[in-house]
C-alpha cells in the first residue's frame, strides 16, 4: 500500500465510516430493517411485473410485495419512481473467496489435489474467504449470491451457496453442499488418456459408491475389493446416487453431453450440464431428460474441439427447447473469477440480443438458478416470505447504462465499498502528494 | 477480451520473444515503399536484396487489394463520426472505397445502393490495439500455439506474421463484431517479443492478403511478470533484470543502428554483417516502428518512459495499462495512449488495482484511452466494453460522451496504429471502413448488421449464405440450424 500521510488521513476518516457501516452490519440479523422500497416497476420474475409497485422488507424477509402495499411508519422508505426493482442477481459459476489473485498459488483454495483426480469429499467452502476483496465489486453491480465452486480433476468436489453479505462464513452461507461438481471433457485432468477412459472411470466411481454404500461394514474391517476412491469421497458421492444432489458435469461437446445423460440414467444420477456449447444439437434430448444447463451467451468461438459448435444463440436455442437455462460466464477466459463475476448482467443482456426473451434471460439469473440449487423456496423472485435480496436498479439491469442503486441482502442493504473504488475515490483527482515529479 | 489476461493462458503460452542481436537496421522508412516495389517486380531468379547484404525495408509485402464495392448510401440514420458530434439523421455516401460525404444532407447518386439506417447507428469500423488473432487461432491446441517465441528474453527477430494463419475461426468472428482493423501482437512472455504486423479483418489465403498496405509495424515489448515468471530459471526472473534486459538490448541495437547508417551513408568498404533483431531495434530508434509495450503498473510505465528517454525512441502505447489512471498526466504529457481493458484486473498481483473508470481518468488528463481486447471475445465486443468504461467515469464524475467513448474504439485506436489519416472516423477522404449497428452500439442488445471495409460489403447479418467461412469451419464447425432458421 503507499503510505502517503496526507493521504492517509483523507482516507483514515473514510474507512472508519465503511468499518462503522460493517461493524454495524456484521450479521444480517443486527442489522436488519423494515425497509419499503416504492414506486417501482417491480419484476417478481415469479409472478407478474407490477408497476409502481412496492416490496416491503422485515426482518430480512419480504414482507409484501404488490401495488397497494400498506407502508408502516417506522420503514425506511427507498423511492425507487422510475427504477426497476428485482430480486438480486445468482451467479451460478464464480471461485469467489477461494481465488484472491488468480496467479498467486498462496492464494488459491479451489482445486484439490484429491485421489485418483477425484475429490468428491473436497468442501470448498470450508476454505473460503469471506474478506475477499472481490465480493464487493460484485455485489455492488448486483449480484447478491453467488455458487461458489471447485475446479479441476475429474470429480473436482462440492460446491456451495453464499450471500455476499459482510460476514462470517457461517452468516453468509445458504446451502451446503448444493451440487457435486465433475467433468468429462479433459481427460488428463481426470488422470486418464481418453475420453473413453475417463467415462469409464466415473461410472467406476459411481459403481464402487453403490457398493461401498452397501457394505460399509465390511469396508471398514477391510473386507471388500479395492474402490477407486477413498472412504470420504465415497461418502460424499452418495448423495449423488441416491439422486439427492446433483452432478454438475462440465460437457461441451453434443457426444459429451449424451454420454453424461446416458450415466445420468444408468446411474439415477441428477445431472446439470455445465458450459454446454453444443448443447443446442442435443436441446430436445436435454429437455426430455429434464436436465437444466449452465451456460453463456458470449461464446462463439470454437477456442477447443470439444467446443466447435460454439454460438451465442445456444442459450435462447435451449430455452426455446423447453430446457431449463442458467446462465453463467462462459467464455473460457477467467468468467468466474475476480471482477467477471458481475458480468453475467452483460450475458443475460447478450442472451436477449440473440433470442432469449428478457423475461426468460432475467430468469436465468434468478429464479431459475434458485430452484436448480435447491433455494427456490427463499430465494430467486420477489415474494412474500422470501429472504430479502433485492436490488433497485436505475434502469434495466442488463444495460451498461444501469447502476445498481440500492442493494439489500438479507434485508439489509449495503454500501461498503469496493477496494476499486477507494482506488478510484484517491485518483479521481490526482492525490496532492503524488503531483510530484 | 482476454486471451492473454487468462491466467491459464499467459502460464502456458510464451509471449514472444526475439533473440538480441547486433546488427542490421534497415534503411530509413522514406525508402520502404520504392523498395518494396523493386522487390516485387524483381525476376524471379535474381536474389533478393535481403540475400546479397542490405536490409530490404519490406520483404514481405501487401498483396491487399479491396474487395469490389458499390457505391452506397446509408441513409437517416444516427452516424457517430468520432471526430465531430452525432449527427442524428444523417447520411453517409460511400464511393470508390472512400467516405464520398457525411451529413444531414447528402443526395444519393443515381447508381448508389441505398441503406435504409432509420432507428440504427452508423461508427467507423473498429479497431483493436491488442490482438493475437492467426497468432492464438482457434482451437487454442499446441499446434495453433504460435504467439510467444519463448525461447530467450529478446526476441527482437521474429515478426508476428509469420505465425499468422489467414484460417483462424476467429477472423470472421471479428469482423461481425464490426472490427475493421486490428494489430496483431506477439504475445508477452519475451522483454521484446518481435513485430507485430496490423490486418485488415477480411478473407484471405495469405497473411500478405490481409497487411494493411503501408502500415507501419509496431514492436512488441512486456514488463512486469510475465517475462520474469517465464525465465525464472534462465533469467531474468526480477523486474530489476528485466530493465537490465531492455537496456542491453538498446545499446546493442544503437550500436548496430550508427554502423548501418554511417554505411549507408557512405558505402565505405563491406556493409556491416545483418541481424534480424537489431533491424527491428534500430528502425525503432530511427522512428520507424512503434513500440507497444505491454505495462500493468505505473511505477513501470515511468521506468520504460525514461528507458525510451534514455535510447531515444518513443513508446506508442502503453497495453494493459490496469493503472494508467495513476500516471494519466505522465502518458499525457508525452502522448502515450493507454490500450486497457474496460473491467478487467485482479487476475495477479500487478493487475490487482484495475478500476473502470481506467479510461475515463486518462482521458480526462488529455491522454488519448483506446479499449483494447487481448481477447477473442472481448475483441468482438469492444463497444459493450467502451459502454462499460464511458458509464464507469461518470460514476465517479466524470461526464464522458458517447462521442468521447468511440473514440476509445475507433480513432484513438487508429492513431496508435499510425493510421489516422486514413481510418478511425467518418470523415470524407478516409477509408470506408463503416458498421452499422441495429441500435445504439452502447446499448447491450445493439448488433452490428453490416460491416464495410474499403466500402466493400464484408458482413450482412440478413446474408447468412454469404457468410465468410473459414476454411478450417468446413466440415469442422457445424452450422447452426435452429427452430424456424434464423440465425
Amino acid at each position: 500500500m503507499i503510505n502517503t500521510s496526507g493521504v492517509s488521513v483523507r482516507r483514515s476518516s473514510y474507512v472508519s465510516c465503511v468499518v462503522a457501516v460493517m461493524l454495524s452490519c456484521i450479521t444480517s440479523a443486527a442489522c436488519a430493517q423494515t425497509i419499503a422500497i416504492t414506486g417501482g416497476r417491480v419484476f417478481t420474475v415469479s409472478g407478474a411485473t407490477i408497476d409502481n409497485g412496492t416490496v416491503l422488507i422485515q426482518n430480512g424477509r419480504i414482507a409484501q410485495v404488490g401495488a397497494n402495499v400498506v407502508v408502516p411508519a417506522d420503514a425506511r422508505r427507498i423511492d425507487a419512481t422510475g427504477k426497476w426493482v428485482t430480486p438480486g442477481l445468482i451467479n451460478s459459476s464464480t471461485q469467489l473467496g477461494l481465488v484472491e489473485v488468480g496467479l498467486e498459488n498462496q492464494t488459491r483454495d479451489v482445486s484439490a489435489r484429491g485421489r485418483e483426480a477425484i475429490a468428491a469429499a473436497f468442501t470448498v467452502w470450508e476454505g473460503f474467504n469471506p474478506a475477499s476483496v472481490l465480493l464487493a465489486p460484485a455485489r455492488e453491480e448486483g449480484i447478491t449470491t453467488v455458487v461458489i465452486a471447485p475446479s479441476g480433476s475429474l470429480v473436482s468436489g462440492q460446491a456451495a451457496v453464499v450471500d455476499l453479505l459482510n460476514g462470517s462464513l457461517s452468516d453468509m452461507l445458504v446451502r451446503a453442499p448444493v451440487a457435486m461438481v465433475a467433468q468429462i471433457e479433459d481427460a488428463r485432468s481426470a488422470g486418464v488418456n481418453a475420453r473413453g477412459e475417463l467415462l469409464v472411470k466415473l461410472k467406476e466411481l459411481l459403481e464402487d459408491t453403490r457398493a461401498y454404500s452397501r457394505r460399509r461394514a465390511e469396508f471398514e474391517r477391510a473386507q471388500t475389493r479395492d474402490f477407486v476412491a477413498g472412504r470420504l469421497d465415497l461418502e460424499a458421492m452418495i448423495p449423488v446416487i441416491e439422486g439427492r444432489l446433483p452432478l454438475v458435469v462440465a460437457a461441451d461437446r453434443a457426444a459429451d453431453i449424451e454420454a453424461a445423460l446416458k450415466i445420468a440414467r444408468d446411474y439415477g444420477v441428477r445431472l446439470i450440464v455445465a458450459g454446454g456449447a453444443e448443447a443446442w444439437m442435443v436441446a430436445d434430448k436435454l429437455a426430455a431428460a429434464r436436465v437444466p444447463v449452465l451456460t453463456g451467451a458470449m461464446n462463439n468461438i470454437p477456442q477447443s474441439f470439444s467446443t466447435l459448435g460454439s454460438y451465442q444463440e445456444n442459450a435462447a436455442a435451449l430455452r426455446r427447447a423447453g430446457v431449463d437455462v442458467i446462465l453463467i460466464g462462459d467464455t473460457g477466459t477467467g468468467d468466474a473469477e475476480t471482477f467477471n463475476v458481475r458480468n453475467i448482467k452483460q450475458e443475460a443482456g447478450n442472451a436477449v440480443a440473440y433470442g432469449m426473451s428478457w423475461d426468460d434471460a432475467l430468469r436465468a439469473v434468478t429464479l431459475a438458478p434458485a430452484r436448480l440449487l435447491g433455494i427456490a423456496d427463499r430465494y430467486g423472485s420477489l415474494e412474500a416470505g422470501k429472504v430479502a435480496n433485492v436490488v433497485v436498479w436505475s434502469g434495466d439491469p442488463f444495460e451498461f447504462s444501469s447502476r445498481a442503486e440500492h442493494v439489500i441482502v438479507r434485508g439489509t442493504e449495503i454500501t461498503t465499498p469496493s477496494r476499486q473504488d477507494l482506488l478510484e475515490q484517491r485518483y479521481r483527482t490526482l492525490p496532492p502528494d503524488y503531483r510530484r515529479p | 477480451m482476454h486471451t492473454l489476461k487468462s491466467i491459464p493462458v499467459i502460464v502456458l503460452a510464451a509471449w514472444s520473444c526475439a533473440q538480441p542481436a547486433r546488427s542490421a537496421p534497415a534503411p530509413a522508412p522514406t525508402t520502404t515503399s520504392a523498395q518494396t516495389r523493386q522487390d516485387t517486380t524483381r525476376p524471379r531468379s535474381a536474389p533478393g536484396l535481403g540475400g546479397v547484404s542490405t536490409p530490404n525495408a519490406d520483404p514481405f509485402p501487401s498483396t491487399y487489394r479491396a474487395f469490389p464495392s458499390r457505391t452506397t448510401l446509408i441513409r437517416n440514420a444516427t452516424i457517430m463520426t468520432a471526430s465531430g458530434p452525432t449527427i442524428t439523421g444523417g447520411s453517409l455516401l460511400l464511393r470508390d472505397g472512400k467516405i464520398a460525404a457525411v451529413g444531414a444532407n447528402v443526395s444519393a447518386p443515381s447508381d448508389a445502393v441505398v441503406v435504409d439506417g432509420t432507428g440504427k447507428y452508423v461508427t467507423p469500423g473498429l479497431v483493436d490495439t491488442h490482438s493475437h488473432l492467426g497468432v492464438y487461432s482457434a482451437p487454442g491446441v499446441s499446434g495453433n500455439s504460435d504467439g510467444n517465441e519463448a525461447t530467450n528474453p529478446v526476441t527482437a527477430n521474429v515478426w508476428a506474421e509469420h505465425s499468422v494463419w489467414p484460417q483462424d475461426p476467429q477472423f470472421p468472428r471479428n469482423l461481425a463484431g464490426g472490427v475493421t482493423t486490428l494489430q496483431v501482437l506477439p504475445g508477452s512472455a519475451n522483454l521484446i517479443g518481435g513485430r507485430s504486423v496490423v490486418l485488415k479483418v477480411v478473407p484471405a489465403r495469405t497473411v500478405q492478403g490481409m497487411k494493411f498496405p503501408g502500415a507501419k509495424y509496431g514492436l512488441k515489448m512486456a514488463c512486469g511478470e510475465n517475462p520474469k515468471r517465464v525465465y525464472q530459471n534462465r533469467g531474468p526472473s526480477t523486474r530489476m533484470g528485466n530493465v537490465a534486459g531492455y537496456r542491453a538490448a538498446w545499446i546493442g541495437a544503437e550500436s548496430y543502428r550508427r554502423r548501418w547508417d554511417k554505411w549507408n551513408a557512405d558505402h565505405q568498404g563491406d556493409p556491416p554483417g545483418r541481424d534480424l533483431g537489431n533491424e527491428t531495434l534500430a528502425e525503432v530508434l530511427r522512428g520507424n516502428i512503434y513500440v507497444h509495450n505491454h505495462c500493468y503498473r505505473a511505477d513501470e510505465m515511468a521506468q520504460m518512459i525514461d528507458i525510451a528517454r534514455e535510447f531515444g525512441y518513443s513508446i506508442r502505447s502503453f497495453h494493459h495499462g490496469v493503472e494508467a489512471y495513476k500516471v494519466a498526466d505522465l502518458l499525457a504529457r508525452d502522448s502515450i495512449t493507454a490500450s486497457i481493458w474496460a473491467d478487467w484486473g485482479g487476475f495477479k498481483m500487478e493487475a490487482l488495482d484495475g478500476v473502470k473508470a481506467n479510461a475515463a481518468i486518462v482521458d480526462r488528463a488529455g491522454a488519448r484511452s483506446i479499449i483494447h481486447s487481448d481477447d477473442p471475445s472481448g475483441s468482438q465486443r469492444l463497444n459493450q466494453e467502451a459502454a462499460k468504461a464511458m458509464y464507469a467515469g461518470r460514476d465517479i464524475g466524470i461526464a464522458v460522451t458517447p462521442d468521447q467513448a468511440i473514440k476509445w474504439i475507433t480513432i484513438n485506436a487508429a492513431w496508435a496504429l499510425g493510421l489516422h489519416d486514413r481510418i478511425g472516423s467518418l470523415d470524407v477522404g478516409k477509408n470506408a471502413d463503416v458498421v452499422l449497428w441495429s441500435g445504439n452500439p452502447f446499448s447491450v442488445y445493439a448488433r452490428t448488421e453490416k460491416v464495410w471495409i474499403d466500402g466493400a460489403l464484408m458482413f450482412d447479418r440478413g446474408d447468412p449464405v454469404q457468410r465468410w467461412r473459414t476454411d478450417f469451419e468446413l466440415g469442422f464447425v457445424p452450422e447452426l440450424r435452429l427452430p424456424g432458421g434464423a440465425r
